[in-house]
C-alpha cells in the first residue's frame, strides 16, 4: 500500500492503541500507529499496575520480556482518617509465583516495549506527531491529519480513537465533547528513589516482589479520591486523585494535596528519606457506565480513556481489553471487507459480554458514590477511626461496654439502615477487589 | 544536467531543553534525556533537500555511533534523505573529533558525492571541527557559515554567500565541498506525516568496523585508541550565588529592595 492510504489507522500508542494495533497487524491488518509523544509513554501517566489478564493472551508469557518493576504479593485497602489509618492486607507469596498478583510497572518503559510488539508484528508505529483533525466525508472519518498540506494527511477505511481521556478524534469527529468536570478525575503522581533494600524492608517484601497500597478517606479533604502508594524496583509511585468537578470546590492545588497525602502520619514513614525524581499528571476517566460515549459511530472505534473505558485501578486493563476486541472485530471487518458501522458495532456486542462492560455495569454505581463522597471519604473513615481506637485502648473499661458504644455511635451517626444499604449497594462497587 | 549527490553527515544529541543539572554536584544529568537530532544538522539537511528538490539527485544521511541514533537517521529521511548509514561498533565509540571525522571519510570516500552538507556544530559538544576535519580527509575543499548557494553544473562550480558577523562574503570554489551551513541558510522544514510513514518503510544500513577495514580503513585510527585529544579535566560551571529574599510586609519588603538596588547604583 501507498504511504497514505492503510485498512486502519490507531491514534495513540498507549495500552489500548497498542493491544488494538498488535491484534489487527498479526492477522495481517495493514495498520498504522500515530502517537503524538517523542516515544509511546511519553505523555502517559497511570498509578501502575499491570495485570496478567488480558496482556497474557496478546503476549504469552510476557512477564518474562516486559520492562515491569515488581510482582505484587500484599495488596493492602487502607481507610484513613487525619491521624489514623485501618488497614485491610492480604499477603500471598503465591501470587508472586503464578504472577496472578500483577506487576508494577513504569509507562516510559512499558509502553515502549508494548507498542514494539506491534511494529514487530507489522504496524506502521509514528511518534512524534499530534493528530490534530479527523478527515470527513460524507459524514464518516476517512482518515486523519497531523498538520497542514496532503503530505500531512493519511487515509483508512476504519479509524481506531486510542487517544486517551479528552480525545481529539472523538471531539473533532462530533462523536463527544471534552468529560464534565465531575467525569474526571485529576491525579498526580510522583516517582521517589530509595534503594531496592529500604523498599524490600519496608513493605517486607523479598527482591522483585512488592506491595499496592490503595488510601481512601482523609486523602482528599473529605472529597472523593483517594491516594495509593505502589512499590517499584527502586522507587515508589506515590499520588493521589480526586474528581476535577471536587478540586475545583477545594480551590486547591492538585500538587498541595499530594503534599497533604505524603505527609500524612500513615504515608511519611514509607516514603522517609526517598528523592523524588518525576512529577506526573493526568486525567482519569472517572464517568464511569454513564459516561461511555458511542462506542462505534462514523467509522470510529473508541477504545481504552478515549472511551472512558477506566475503573479504579484498572484503567490500563481496560484498555487493553477494549483495544483487543476491536482489533479483532477490525481484523474480521478487513476478511469480510466490510467496514460499515454496522459490521463495527460487533464491537459493542462483544464488549458488553466482555470483563470490561461487566464490571462497567457492576460499578454503575461508581459515580453516584463519587457524588455523594461525604459519608464514604469523611464520615465512615473518621467513625472507624474513632471506634478503633476506643476499642484497642485497654483502661479497664470492659469490651462489652465498649463495643455497646461503638454501636451507638454508628447508629446515632449513621444509622444501621444506611449502613446497611451503602455496604450492600455502593461500598461493592467502589472496592478495587 | 546531471544530478547531485549529496551527503549529510548528523549526530544524535541529547535534547537539551529536558538537559537538567544535578543540584549538588552540578553534572549533567543524562539518564533519562531523550536524544534528538542535532539542531544545527537540521540546516544542512535543508540545503541538501533544496538541492535536491532543484536539480534532482541522491541524499545520504550518514552517522557514527549507538544504534539508537537509528532515530535521528529516520528523521533525515522522513525529511527526504534517499538512503541512510550509521557506522555503529564498540571500536568506534569515545571517539574524538579527528577520529570520528577519520571513520566519516573511509565510508565517505566509497560513495560518489558532490557535496557534503554539516552543521556548524553538535549542541553537545560544541567542537564545531568534524566537518573541516572530514573535508581535509577526504581531500576537498571546505566552507564554513555557508548562507546561500549558487550551483553551476558546467563548471562544476559554487557561488556561495558565508555569513559573517555583520555582513557576508562572496566565495567560489569547485566542487565536490564539504561546505557546514548558517542558520542564516532558511528555516529548515519539519517532517510530514507521510515522511515518516515513508521513512518506516526504508532500511538504515549499518556498518561495523569489519565492514571499514574492507573499505581500507585503518583500525588503529578508529575510536578512543585513534584519539589524540586527552581531557584532563571537566569543570562543571561554578554554583551562582544564593539570591535575597526579602519576606514580610510587601511594602516593606518593596522598600528594602529599592534599598538594595540603590546601594549598587543600579536604580
Amino acid at each position: 500500500m501507498g504511504s497514505d492510504r492503510f485498512d486502519v489507522v490507531v491514534v495513540g500508542a498507549g495500552p489500548a492503541g497498542s493491544a488494538a494495533a498488535l491484534t489487527m497487524a498479526r492477522q495481517g491488518v495493514d495498520v498504522c500507529v500515530i502517537e503524538r509523544g517523542e516515544y509511546p509513554g511519553a505523555k502517559n501517566v497511570f498509578g501502575g499496575v499491570v495485570y496478567k489478564w488480558p496482556l497474557e493472551k496478546l503476549v504469552p508469557k510476557f512477564w518474562e520480556s516486559a520492562p515491569l518493576e515488581r510482582r505484587m504479593i500484599d495488596h493492602r485497602l487502607v481507610i484513613l482518617d487525619k491521624e489514623a489509618g485501618f488497614a485491610l492486607s492480604f499477603r500471598d507469596d503465591q501470587l508472586g509465583e503464578e504472577a496472578r498478583g500483577g506487576f508494577t510497572a513504569l509507562r516510559s518503559k512499558f509502553d515502549p516495549w508494548f507498542a514494539q510488539k506491534a511494529e514487530e508484528a507489522g504496524a506502521v508505529l509514528i511518534t512524534g506527531m499530534p493528530v490534530s483533525d479527523v478527515i470527513l466525508q460524507d459524514g464518516r472519518v476517512v482518515g486523519v491529519r497531523t498538520g497542514e498540506g496532503r503530505e500531512n494527511e493519511v487515509y483508512a477505511k476504519a479509524v481506531v480513537a486510542a487517544d486517551g481521556v479528552m480525545s481529539t478524534v472523538l471531539q473533532k469527529a462530533g462523536i463527544r465533547g471534552p468529560p464534565n468536570p465531575d467525569e474526571v478525575a485529576i491525579g498526580v503522581k510522583e516517582i521517589v528513589e530509595l534503594p531496592p533494600e529500604t523498599i524490600e524492608s519496608r513493605f517486607n517484601a523479598k527482591a522483585g516482589r512488592g506491595a499496592r497500597l490503595e488510601f481512601f478517606g482523609a486523602v482528599t479533604k473529605g472529597k472523593a479520591g483517594g491516594g495509593f502508594v505502589y512499590t517499584n524496583t527502586n522507587t515508589l509511585s506515590v499520588g493521589v486523585a480526586v474528581l476535577l468537578s471536587h478540586l475545583m470546590e477545594l480551590k486547591l492545588k492538585p500538587y498541595e494535596l499530594l503534599d497533604e497525602f505524603k505527609s500524612h502520619p500513615y504515608v511519611a514513614p514509607l516514603l522517609e528519606g526517598g528523592k523524588v525524581k518525576e512529577y506526573q499528571a493526568h486525567l482519569i476517566p472517572e464517568g464511569g457506565y454513564a459516561s461511555i460515549p458511542p462506542l462505534v459511530s462514523k467509522g470510529v472505534l473508541a477504545v481504552g480513556d478515549a472511551a472512558m473505558l477506566c475503573l479504579y485501578p484498572e484503567g490500563t486493563n481496560m484498555a487493553m481489553a477494549s483495544g483487543m476486541i476491536a482489533g479483532e472485530v477490525l481484523a474480521r471487518a478487513k476478511k469480510n471487507d466490510d467496514f460499515s458501522d454496522n459490521r463495527l458495532s460487533e464491537y459493542r456486542k462483544q464488549l458488553e459480554e466482555s470483563y470490561v462492560m461487566k464490571e462497567h455495569k457492576r460499578k454503575k454505581n461508581y459515580g453516584a458514590v463519587l457524588k455523594n463522597d461525604k459519608r464514604f471519604f469523611n464520615d465512615y473513615p473518621s467513625l472507624i477511626a474513632e471506634i478503633l481506637r476506643e476499642l484497642v485502648t485497654v483502661d479497664g473499661v470492659d469490651k462489652g461496654a465498649k463495643h455497646s458504644e461503638a454501636r451507638k455511635k454508628i447508629r446515632e451517626r449513621v444509622g444501621y439502615l444506611r449502613l446497611l444499604r451503602d455496604l450492600y449497594s455502593d461500598v461493592w462497587s467502589v472496592l478495587p477487589w | 544536467m546531471g544530478e547531485l549527490n549529496i551527503v549529510v553527515p548528523i549526530k544524535q544529541v541529547p535534547d537539551v531543553s529536558e538537559l537538567r543539572l544535578d543540584p549538588v554536584t552540578h553534572a549533567l544529568i543524562r539518564e533519562g534525556v531523550p536524544s534528538v537530532l542535532n539542531p544545527y544538522d537540521r540546516y544542512a539537511m535543508e540545503a541538501a533537500i533544496r538541492l535536491k528538490e532543484q536539480f534532482g539527485g541522491r541524499i545520504t544521511a550518514i552517522t557514527m555511533g549507538p544504534m539508537q541514533a537509528k532515530k535521528a537517521l529516520q528523521e533525515c529521511m522522513a525529511l527526504g534523505a534517499d538512503e541512510a548509514v550509521i557506522l555503529s561498533d564498540r571500536a568506534f565509540a569515545a571517539a574524538d573529533t579527528w577520529a570520528t571525522a577519520y571513520t566519516l571519510s573511509v565510508y565517505i570516500k566509497t560513495i560518489p558525492y558532490d557535496f557534503v552538507f554539516t552543521g556548524l556544530k553538535a549542541i553537545d559538544g560544541e567542537t564545531g571541527q568534524v566537518g573541516p576535519e572530514l573535508a581535509e580527509f577526504l581531500g576537498i575543499p571546505h566552507i564554513t557559515y555557508v548562507r546561500k548557494i549558487e550551483v553551476d553544473q558546467t563548471t562544476r562550480s559554487v557561488r556561495v554567500e558565508r555569513q559573517l558577523e555583520n555582513g557576508y562574503d562572496v566565495w567560489e570554489a569547485p566542487y565536490p565541498i564539504l561546505m557546514s551551513i548558517a542558520r542564516e541558510y532558511g528555516e529548515p522544514r519539519l517532517p510530514t506525516l507521510q515522511g515518516y510513514i515513508e521513512a518506516k518503510r526504508k532500511q538504515v544500513k549499518v556498518v561495523t568496523v569489519a565492514d571499514l577495514q574492507k573499505m581500507g580503513g585503518d583500525p588503529k585510527y578508529f575510536g578512543l585508541k585513534g584519539s589524540p585529544t586527552f581531557i584532563p579535566k571537566v569543570h562543571p560551571p561554578p554554583a551562582r550565588p544564593p539570591g535575597t529574599v526579602w519576606e514580610g510586609d510587601p511594602k516593606e519588603a518593596v522598600r528594602k529592595l529599592v534599598e538594595a538596588l540603590s546601594e549598587k547604583g543600579l536604580v
